[in-house]
């Protein structure tokens, strides 16, 4: 009993913060407008979609959102609404531009260079395997000094 | 091939690090962007007045320097504010206008009429439409708006006396004597 008491509060989050009232009649547009809405923050939430989130600002833009794509607008001139009066500051995925370049790419540009650097490192090592032989001047300076101990001793 | 390319990944790495960190931890507030409406026209509004006075609209406060204040009387802060306001349009001489974001007209003139009233006029926002035409993200919010009625700063939350002096006020006068 507790466990279906738990499972079903687990459950019912998602969909509390949409009201049925904002719910749009075409399932087609509702199921557009809930797609988009995931992807706009709420501006006074700040981590939260518009469409997790209960505050009442959050709501009243749902709602314009829905207003919109009634009105005909397709998804981009929807978001492009929001955009221009809250700045990019609403959109939880930030637009792939030049000056968002170093944030979209940035840690892909450090990965891809330590691969190199990495892929470089362990061919230069192969290349040497285990110390060269000694040359024959090297294997009679040897030999000598070899002598030398034993005479000592 | 030089040794000095193991340093490479570590560099981007370090460089990434602290472009990131200075955004991270420069204490900046991403709320405090400034408005995406910064230098641009103000957005085009005509809405009900709440006293005698009549309507208010983007229209009739083209040709002066106007500072527009969103308030409602159930927000807190605002009635920390208010002095401020006061003080800005009769010590001062400033236009300030208001709009009654999301409340009920009778204690909007309720709060005014406890508090007093700073305002030029009064526009009632009842839905919050015009909020949201703003970029509003809550009450108060506060915005300075030139004579060609082109938005130059937004103040978000209450106003301080040290904003005021510092930045609103300076702000209004540079504007006034173009």
């Amino acid at each position: 009993m507790r466990g279906l008491v738990l499972f079903l509060v687990l459950w019912a989050g998602p969909v509390l913060a949409v009201q049925p009232d904002e719910r749009l009649a075409d399932p087609a547009m509702e199921a557009r407008a809930r797609t988009l809405s995931r992807d706009l923050r709420c501006v006074v939430c700040q981590n939260e979609s518009i469409d997790a989130s209960a505050a009442p600002l959050a709501r009243d833009i749902r709602v314009l959102l829905r207003e919109r794509l009634v009105a005909g607008d397709d998804d981009r001139a929807a978001v492009a609404f929001l955009v221009a009066r809250y700045g990019d500051f609403v959109l939880l995925r930030p637009p792939v531009r030049p000056d968002t370049w170093v944030l979209w790419f940035g840690p892909f540009a450090v990965l891809l260079a330590g691969g190199v650097v990495t892929v470089l490192a362990l061919r230069r090592r192969a290349v040497g395997v285990g110390p060269k032989p000694l040359s024959v001047e090297e294997e009679v300076r040897l030999a000598a000094l070899l002598r030398d101990e034993e005479g000592r001793r | 091939m030089g040794r000095w390319l193991y340093a490479v990944p570590l560099v981007l790495f370090l460089g990434l690090a602290g472009y990131f960190g200075v955004a991270l931890f420069s204490g900046r507030d991403p709320r405090e962007l400034p408005s995406a409406l910064i230098d641009r026209p103000m957005p085009d509004f005509v809405l009900p007045g709440l006293g005698e006075g009549g309507g208010v609209s983007a229209a009739g406060l083209r040709g002066e320097v106007v500072v527009v204040n969103f308030f409602a009387s159930w927000c807190a802060p605002c009635r920390v504010e208010h002095p401020l306001l006061l003080r800005l349009a009769r010590q001062e001489r400033v236009r300030v206008v208001g709009i009654a974001y999301k409340d009920r007209p009778e204690d909007s003139r309720r709060f005014l009429a406890e508090l007093g009233d700073p305002y030029r006029g009064v526009g009632v926002d009842r839905d919050g439409r015009v909020g949201i035409d703003f970029g509003l993200y809550g009450v108060p919010e506060t915005y300075v708006v030139d004579r060609a009625g082109h938005i130059r700063k937004r103040f978000v939350g209450a106003l301080t006396p040290g904003l005021l002096e510092r930045e609103l006020l300076p702000l209004v006068r540079g504007l006034e004597r173009r």
